[in-house]
Parts: C-alpha cells; sequence; structure tokens
C-alpha cells in the first residue's frame, strides 16, 4: 500500500501574479495534499511562474461529458444578440 | 500580536501602494473586509433586484427577437447577481447571509429599480440610462482593490455593453417611429433622467465612505465627475435621438467642454433610499415571495442528492 502507485492525482492550480484567476498547469501525483503543494510547486514554478498555488484532488473534480458537448454549448451559437455587435448604431454612437 | 498586526497592516498597505490587489488568503483590515462585503452584497443585490423592472415587459416586448433579447439581458442580470454573491463569499460571509440582509432590509440595493417600468419605451430608456450609468460606474471597479470583485467585474463588463446598446436601439427605432412613439421615447427620458444621474451617488463634498474608500483603491472617480463623465456622454446621444433632456439648466460650459446640470433633488433620492419609492415595497416583496416560493424546489434538490449519495453507498457496500 506504501508504492508510489497507489498515490492519488491531483490537478495543479498556478496564480500568475495578483489579481489574475488560478489558472490550470497540470498534474502532480502526490500521497497528500501538503506534499501535493511541496511538489507542485517544484514542478510548475521552478521560473517564478507563480505566487500563489492550488491542488485539488482529480477525483473531485466532475467534468461535463465530452459527448454532451452539443446540447451543452450549441443553443448559444444561434443566440447572436447576446454579443454588443449585434446591434448596428449609427457611427456616432459606434463606441458605446 | 499588537506587533504582528502591525506587520500585517504595513504589508497590507504596501500592496496597496503599488496599486497590486488583495486576495481572499491575503490578511486584511477588518474595515477593509466589512467595507467590501457591503458594496459588492449592495451591487449583487442590485443585479438580483433589477430583473424585476424589466421582466415586467418579458410577456409584452413588441417582436419575438425585442423578447429573446429581454429574456437574455434579464438572464444576464441574474448572472451578474451570482458572479457578485460569489466574490462577496470570498471575504467569508455566505450567501444566505447576504440574501437574510436583503430580504430583511439591512442591505439595500441600488435605489434606481425603485421606478416603475409603464410603457415598452423604458426598457429602452434603462438600457441607454441606467445601463450606461452603470457602465460608467463599474469600468473602474474592473481596476478595484479586491481581485475577486475586480475579476467579477471584468465579466460583468463585457457583458454590460450589449445591455446598453439594445436599449439605445429601441430608442432610436421608437425615436425614428410615428409621433407617438416618439412621445413615448420622450416620457421614458423624462421619468429616468433624474434617477439615473442620481446614480452616481450623492456629491462627494457629502459622501459618507469616498476618502477612505479612494485610500483603499475601492472607488477610483468622485461621484460628481462619473456623473459628469456620464452626462458628457450622454447629452449627444439624445441629440441624436432627437429628444430632449428634462433638465432647463442644462448648458455647454464652452470653456471646459462638459455639459453643466440643473440643481438634483437629493431630497428626493434620500427619500427613496430610505424606502418611500414608487415600488421600494413591492420589489423587495416580490423577490421575498420568489425567495420564499423557492424553498421547495431547493428541498427538493437536496433531497435528491442525499437519494443519490445515499444509493452510491449502499451500491457500494
Amino acid at each position: 500500500m506504501s508504492g508510489k502507485a497507489d498515490w492519488p492525482l491531483w490537478e495543479v492550480f498556478v496564480r500568475a501574479k495578483r489579481g489574475v484567476s488560478h489558472v490550470h498547469a497540470g498534474t502532480v501525483h502526490a500521497p497528500d495534499a501538503e506534499l501535493a503543494l511541496q511538489n507542485a510547486r517544484d514542478l510548475f514554478t521552478r521560473r517564478s511562474e507563480g505566487v500563489s498555488l492550488w491542488v485539488v484532488k482529480s477525483n473531485d473534480i466532475t467534468a461535463s461529458d465530452p459527448n454532451d458537448r452539443e446540447s451543452l454549448f450549441d443553443p448559444a451559437d444561434d443566440k447572436t444578440f447576446r454579443h454588443p455587435t449585434d446591434f448596428e448604431l449609427p457611427d456616432e454612437v459606434a463606441n458605446m | 500580536m499588537a506587533a504582528d498586526t502591525d506587520a500585517l497592516q504595513k504589508r497590507f498597505d504596501q500592496l496597496i501602494d503599488a496599486d497590486d490587489r488583495i486576495e481572499p488568503r491575503d490578511w486584511m483590515p477588518d474595515e477593509y473586509r466589512k467595507t467590501l462585503v457591503r458594496q459588492i452584497a449592495q451591487h449583487a443585490h442590485s443585479e438580483v433586484i433589477g430583473m424585476q423592472p424589466e421582466g415586467n415587459w418579458l410577456t409584452r416586448a413588441p417582436s419575438l427577437r425585442r423578447k429573446a433579447i429581454l429574456t437574455a439581458k434579464v438572464q444576464d442580470e441574474a448572472g451578474h447577481g451570482l458572479y457578485l454573491y460569489g466574490a462577496a463569499e470570498t471575504l467569508g460571509t455566505p450567501r444566505e447571509e447576504l440574501l437574510d440582509r436583503l430580504h430583511n432590509g439591512r442591505q439595500k440595493y441600488s435605489s434606481i429599480f425603485n421606478y416603475p417600468t409603464l410603457t415598452w419605451a423604458d426598457m429602452g430608456a434603462i438600457g441607454w440610462l441606467v445601463d450606461g450609468a452603470a457602465i460608467m460606474n463599474q469600468v473602474p471597479l474592473c481596476r478595484c482593490s479586491y481581485g475577486p470583485y475586480a475579476r467579477a467585474m471584468v465579466r460583468i463588463c463585457k457583458e454590460e455593453s450589449f445591455h446598453q446598446r439594445q436599449g439605445f436601439q429601441i430608442m432610436l427605432t421608437l425615436a425614428n417611429g410615428t409621433p407617438g412613439q416618439q412621445a413615448m421615447a420622450q416620457d421614458a427620458l423624462d421619468r429616468w433622467w433624474w434617477p439615473s444621474i442620481m446614480m452616481f451617488g450623492p456629491p462627494d463634498s457629502e459622501s459618507v465612505h469616498g476618502d477612505q474608500n479612494t485610500r483603499w483603491g475601492i472607488k477610483r472617480f468622485g461621484n460628481d465627475e462619473l456623473r459628469q463623465k456620464f452626462i458628457d456622454a450622454t447629452v449627444p446621444q439624445a441629440d441624436l435621438l432627437g429628444l430632449t433632456i428634462p433638465d432647463p439648466d442644462l448648458r455647454l460650459d464652452e470653456e471646459t467642454g462638459n455639459y453643466l446640470h440643473g440643481p438634483i433633488d437629493w431630497g428626493h433620492f434620500w427619500d427613496v433610499v430610505k424606502g418611500n419609492g414608487p415600488c421600494n415595497r413591492e420589489r423587495l416583496g416580490t423577490r421575498v415571495d420568489a425567495h420564499e416560493g423557492g424553498t421547495w424546489v431547493r428541498q427538493a434538490a437536496t433531497a435528491y442528492a442525499e437519494k443519490q449519495a445515499k444509493r452510491a453507498t449502499e451500491a457500494a457496500a
């Protein structure tokens, strides 16, 4: 039970600088959250890529099914009126 | 302990002075946290209550296209409320509590939503003026010192542009329409103009939280400055529509290029803030009813989740 094969997978998120969101960077294996942070630090921030790290157990992430892509996301395609460009206005107020 | 706090305060001040962002795990002064919870929550409440004036016209939009657009806009307001509640929650106040504070009147929402929407032209005036004023207020908040609020505002501002343009297009259509439609557009402008320019808040000379919020990088411009920017941008738009802004004192100051406005009735503003606007009771009542009416939906979702979890445990056993 102590082999590395048993270590769970962790998703790593890095915040590049204050003011921006944490962005997914990749994964590490680690026996617990503390070591996952350590490993993430060594693997993803060796060149000052970040100021903050999050690690989340991969198993704790619920993802949408790729097969559902069309039913989930295509309905937005024919709602072009959600975009400002859908409304033609006179040149004088073009910047509105 | 005091020495620790001093060091933390110093670090916080350095971040603020460097125009850097404060993030949820950072130490921050209690007052900064309280101010942000109040401002972000009130902003969220405004988005949520703001669905009502326009919701009033969803079933009576003049075409299927206008109906789809208005539905999308109201849906955006709900989304904006959720982004903002999410940002407020990063400061440690649970959403339930924020909603309670709205429902029991301890926290306010923008007074602009306490006015009725009497005609379809009000959908145009709201998009053009109310959303226009909101954008003027909100763009600087994209650089607010609190990271999660600033990020929520970036998303919101991206979506607001459509709101203002669809409103102006409604006004344009009416302004180019029959005399009756033109009159309807003018009437909407007459009723929404003063409340819209009051949205920037009282004059800076009377503003309660102004200085400290400026120091903290929560507020970037003064109320009067933003109001002036809005008026300067809006007067030429009204001219383009062929509509008259209901302010007999409004005039262009040649020297500054600013449009100077007449006196604002702040007595009326405070009266509406205190709960005496035309729709205060109706708005809050509708909101509380919606929340209470939704109780069984939340209960059902929880019961379903519990049942699924139980089944999963049983299947694993």
